[in-house]
């Protein structure tokens, strides 16, 4: 033992420079597009209002909305699968809140915890569907977008007559876990930057003297947490590699002991919980749920993952590169307004820019990795 | 220097497409208008178009803003966007009162006129502090219709409603009600949204009630079955039949006579009033003292050709 040299350089491990390492990371493209995003909207709005406290709220809520529920479509892609149900999950989470804690009366707080019950079992049986019958995730979660979305419809319609039910805000008054959702934190630090003409304030109306922006939401609170507990629970956990194992040779990571059928399921569930997350940080900060919101939301959050540089066949993903995704989507989106595009140029432009994120990160991939 | 200026105009030039149609004499003032309706919803297209007009004629700059999937929370979002981009004013609707009155109470306290069209109600107009409402009140478009209708003669109606959830659209019926003077009781039937099924409840009402005088339909989703069903049944022309809004069968059923009219909102008056008001208020503190009411206005066989030759345009 002890004529053995400290450092062996083990011949299965090939010599990769610092410089090509710090390259081949799935959040690379994400970067460069976050930074090419930036400088076009510097250049082009600066003056509009975009880069004011207001203006940067504005994107900034946009994109962590986005973030949300990229983190869940993130981590269940890179296990290998799809959830198309998370738009129509996050109108139909929104509408149970409204159902319990509204029409029924229930504490909301009891309310949001069996919400998120609900939601998370409809993730776990997408899982388990999936995985006992080896069926496309593509296909199980369609039929879960449309069983939810009509559920989302008829409940109220049934119960309430209506499909939109409002007045949550103020049956969550006082909650102390609607205010997790629904809040803002920082408001004296903002209070003073509006004292201090740092930022604007109300000029005008019953909140004349306050700031125009009186503290961070809670959703932009929740997509940071989210994201660092997956960019964690991917990068430095066993967990973490058995999700990329899971999706990139399900068989070969089932030779080798990984419990991949577990971690698939898991998935579907995390990502029914961000999607819940989402949906109750709306409804409480809205103060009403209705049949169509988070329509075409999963498609969003696959293109902010796909912008981030993971494959759409799974195995190859990082959560923060679906969180620089989601910031170029909700910056492009929002930037668009302030550099007064003509409205209906919006989506040409939006496709575009999208359209060029994505080459341009499959072409750096594919030099850095060597894959054709 | 004269090449420098070319460039510049041709620069100008190249920016223009990209930029708002509507091109300003006086560019100090600039409105943007935030709608409720998807992309997919072609009824607003009557409003972008009165809306540039409005802007060319007033040299002020008016962008139109809207959900792409009609989503209110998406709206929310896009009020709070125009309010950060500082506007001198913001033309915009009550969708939901819930999910719209935080960021348009803002957008207010933040200095910037506001006017609601479209959708609303005068008191929410008052308690949002915004300056006018202008719009078609359901309830007072049904008592109108329903007044003309009396004076035609008629005692009895059905409302054949396809969106009985929405409390606004069945305004509609108790206002004609109201106006007919008789209790609305079971003359209003939920149709439903598919056309077949509207075309056979409303066949099966009419033979089980022979009776009746009208028909009142709430918009093209209710009125094209209906008039399939009427002219099924040897009605047509018979029995009286009115409805709400516009459309290509409602308009060549009111050029046969099987619709007596046709209750239009003047989509127009929704988007070129609130400029020309914003513009005026702007610039010589003038100021309506009260809502607008854009509608209804009525579309008989007498005015048809006009409303034909600019349907989808600006009527």
């Amino acid at each position: 033992m002890a004529d053995t040299p400290q450092a062996v350089i083990d011949e299965r491990v090939k010599d990769v420079s610092p410089w090509r390492k710090a390259l081949i990371r799935p959040e690379l493209g994400g970067i460069i597009g976050t930074v090419a995003v930036f400088t076009f909207f510097a250049l082009l709005a600066h003056d509009s209002g975009m880069f004011n406290a207001q203006g940067i709220l504005n994107w900034s809520t946009v994109s962590a909305q986005f973030m949300i529920i990229a983190v869940g479509a993130c981590l269940l892609m890179i296990a290998g699968e799809f959830d198309l149900s998370v738009g129509s999950m996050i109108g139909f989470a929104g509408m149970m809140i409204a159902i319990f804690g509204v029409t029924l009366g229930w504490p909301m707080w009891i309310a949001i915890l069996v919400t998120f019950a609900i939601c998370m079992a409809f993730g776990a049986l997408n899982g388990v569907i999936v995985v006992r019958t080896g069926l496309p995730s593509f296909i199980v979660t369609l039929a879960t977008l449309f069983i939810l979305r009509g559920f989302t419809i008829f409940i109220p319609q049934t119960l309430e007559r209506k499909t939109i039910i409002g007045g949550i805000r103020e049956a969550a008054e006082g909650d102390w876990l609607a205010a997790l959702f629904g809040g803002t934190i920082g408001r004296p630090f903002f209070q003073w930057l509006g004292d201090a003409g740092v930022i604007g304030v109300f000029d005008r109306g019953n909140r004349a003297g306050e700031p125009v922006v009186n503290g961070v939401p809670m959703l932009i609170i929740w997509a940071f947490v989210l994201i660092v507990f997956g960019h964690i629970l991917l990068t430095r956990t066993r967990f973490g590699n058995w999700i990329f194992a899971a999706g990139g040779d399900a068989q070969a990571a089932r030779y080798a002991g990984v419990p991949v059928d577990r971690v698939k399921i898991l998935m579907f569930v995390f990502t029914a919980f961000c999607a819940t997350v989402f949906a109750t940080c709306q409804v409480m900060e809205f103060g009403s749920a209705g049949a169509d919101r988070g329509l075409l939301k999963e498609f969003e959050a696959i293109i902010a993952v796909v912008i981030g540089g993971a494959l759409l066949t799974g195995g190859y993903g990082s959560v923060i590169g679906a969180a620089l995704g989601a910031l170029i989507f909700g910056v492009v989106q929002q930037g668009l307004f302030f550099a007064n595009v003509e409205s209906s140029l919006f989506r040409v432009f939006l496709g575009v820019i999208l359209l060029l994120a994505v080459i341009l990160n499959t072409y750096i991939r594919r030099i850095i990795t060597g894959e054709r | 220097m004269k090449f420098f200026k070319t460039l510049a105009l041709a620069a100008t030039a190249l920016t223009v497409p990209f930029a708002s149609h509507a091109q300003a004499i006086d560019d100090d003032l600039s409105y943007i208008m935030v709608s409720h309706a998807p992309d997919s919803d072609a009824w607003w297209n009557t409003i972008k178009n009165a809306l540039n007009l409005a802007g060319e004629q007033m040299g002020v700059n008016v962008e139109y803003r809207n959900p792409p999937t009609g989503d209110l929370a998406d709206m929310a979002r896009i009020i709070e966007q125009a309010a950060a981009s500082g506007p001198d004013g913001i033309i915009t609707t009550v969708a939901d009162y819930d999910v719209l009155a935080g960021p348009i109470r803002s957008a207010v306290d933040q200095g910037i006129d506001v006017i609601i069209m479209n959708s609303g109600t005068p008191e929410q107009v008052r308690e949002l502090g915004a300056l006018m409402f202008v719009g078609q009140p359901e309830y007072d478009a049904g008592l109108a219709a329903g007044q003309r209708a009396k004076g035609d003669g008629v005692e009895s109606f059905v409302c054949v409603n396809h969106k009985i959830s929405n409390p606004v659209i069945a305004d509609r019926c108790r206002g004609f009600a109201d106006g007919l003077g008789i209790e609305l009781g079971s003359s209003m039937i939920d149709s439903g949204e598919d056309p077949a099924e509207i075309k056979n409840r409303v066949m099966a009402y009419l033979n089980t009630n022979p009776d009746t005088d009208a028909i009142l339909t709430l918009g093209p989703t209710s009125a094209n079955p209906t008039i399939q069903a009427v002219e099924e049944m040897g009605l047509a022309g018979d029995i009286y039949f009115g409805t709400f809004d516009l459309g290509a069968e409602i308009v060549q059923a009111i050029k046969d006579g099987t619709i007596q009219w046709g209750i239009d909102q003047q989509p127009f008056l929704q988007a070129y009033l609130p400029v020309v008001v914003l513009a005026n208020y702007d610039r010589y503190g003038v100021l309506p003292g009260n809502n607008v009411n854009s509608g209804p206005g009525f579309v008989t066989a007498d005015n048809i050709d006009k409303v034909e030759e600019l349907a989808g345009e600006f009527r």
